[in-house]
């Protein structure tokens, strides 16, 4: 192994506590729904769902930058495994989505009832 | 040893074997591969679960409605404790299983084995807390209705509270049997009947006025839609069938799709979750009986600290995009 390890359990239980407050700020929001966030929509999605995936996304960070030790591989790892993700995640779910809602406004606007 | 951990190649022969481009042994690297084909597909069963709700957007379950228990805490609802609790096992196991690698750096044998040990039982509190979820959401609360149409209803109180099947269905003087192998129906088969007939679920409903129903609709507010008692009444002649619980084909809660997804995604995550605890005892009894202290290298522990990480990170979306959203 060519990287010097050293000891850095002090950023590892940091990493823990970032964590859980995420987790626990998620579940509060999820109780509370605060009106303006849950209301307010934002390119088709309400305020408090972007901050759901916002946080998961900070969450996904934290995990696999800290615990999956991204942050100590080289630049050419790091960009073989994140960027094919990012780029074929987004291009899945804009196709997907798209489709769903179209479907959606086939549904609704057709004069045959499919589920009633 | 040189077939499991590779050194980096120090004399410079470019096509000599041994390199490492990456940094990274040839097992870390293939493992790391591993996960972002993995990752790959559950973003596929996630995205099919985001098409499927946005096809359905007017009427699919409000998570917070049907995830409520919490042990030993009888009809009390409590959304989204337990899955936080769920989440933050995962997550310390997590932790451990990277205090277990930063041992491992430091060849501290004792230390990885307590921290994989932990790892190991965090990981089956995991699995076993996943299939009590499981159980509650097959076995149901309420119970419903299933109209001719396919559309589900549920029976709510003048406040809008849940009434469950069981509290005003009447009792008639029917008896329809369950056709079984035993009563010589050896050529028919049938699924379990439920305790309720939909006759008695009318009259029931007949006898208590102050009943309503509760349709599948989410409204602007983002309740589901509550029907007057004469609109409650004209629906429920529709009825077809009575579902309780949940199973692949139909689910108490609503959308059909909604129970499937819901097996299907948290189960598959769970056969990961299960398979990590696998390899991790594997890889436990190999820490103890010396096998990487021979090898003056603890690099296997990291090898599946990142598929257990990988599992951490997966149950952050499925949280997410089962509980949240």
């Amino acid at each position: 192994m060519s990287h010097v390890h050293v000891s850095n359990t002090g950023r590892i239980w940091k990493v823990f506590g970032i964590l859980s407050a995420v987790t626990i700020i998620e579940v509060f929001l999820g109780i509370l729904k605060p009106e303006f966030l849950h209301m307010n929509n934002f390119l088709g999605m309400n305020l408090l769902n972007w901050i759901f995936y916002a946080l998961t996304i900070y969450k996904a960070y934290y995990i696999v930058w800290a615990f999956m030790h991204m942050e100590g591989e080289k630049s050419s790892l790091r960009s073989a495994v994140v960027f094919p993700l990012i780029f074929l995640i987004l291009y899945i779910l804009f196709i997907l989505l798209t489709e769903g809602d179209y479907i959606y406004e086939v549904f609704k606007n057709s004069t045959i009832k499919w589920n009633f | 040893m040189e077939a499991t951990v590779t050194t980096a190649n120090s004399e410079e022969k470019t096509w000599g074997g041994g390199n490492e481009p990456m940094g990274a042994s040839y097992g870390k690297l293939m493992m790391w591969f591993f996960i972002v084909s993995d990752a790959l597909t559950f973003s596929g069963f996630l995205a099919a679960y985001g098409f499927s709700r946005f096809k359905f957007i007017e009427t699919w379950p409000l998570a917070d409605e049907v995830f409520t228990h919490f042990p030993f805490m009888h009809g009390v609802s409590a959304p989204m404790y337990y899955v936080a609790l769920m989440t933050f096992i995962l997550i310390f196991s997590s932790v451990t299983m990277v205090l277990a690698v930063d041992a491992g750096h430091q060849m501290k044998k004792n230390k990885v084995i307590l921290y994989m040990f932990l790892t190991i039982i965090g990981g089956m509190i995991f699995v076993g807390s996943q299939a009590w979820e499981w159980k509650n959401f097959i076995k149901g609360e309420y119970g419903a209705i299933e109209t001719k149409g396919g559309s589900l209803l549920q029976f709510v109180d003048k406040d809008g509270k849940r009434v469950a099947l069981a509290d005003f269905a009447a009792t008639l003087p029917e008896d329809r049997e369950q056709l079984t192998r035993n009563k010589a129906k050896w050529f028919m088969s049938e699924p379990a009947l439920p305790s309720y007939s939909v006759a008695e679920v009318q009259a029931g409903f007949k006898a208590h006025p102050e009943l309503l129903i509760r349709t599948e609709v989410i409204t602007a507010a983002k309740q589901k839609t509550i029907l007057s008692r004469a609109e409650s009444e004209t629906r429920l002649t529709q009825a077809h069938y009575v579902v309780e619980g949940a199973n692949l084909v139909r689910n108490e809660y609503g959308s059909k799709l909604f129970a499937d997804f819901f097996f299907f995604i948290t189960g598959f995550h769970g056969f990961h979750v299960l398979s990590g605890v696998i390899i991790n005892i594997i890889i436990f009894f190999n820490v103890l009986i010396g096998t990487y202290e021979k090898r003056r290298s603890y690099e296997m522990v990291e090898k599946v600290g990142l598929y257990w990480h990988f599992v951490d990170l997966v149950w952050v979306f499925v949280f997410t995009v089962f509980y949240l959203v």
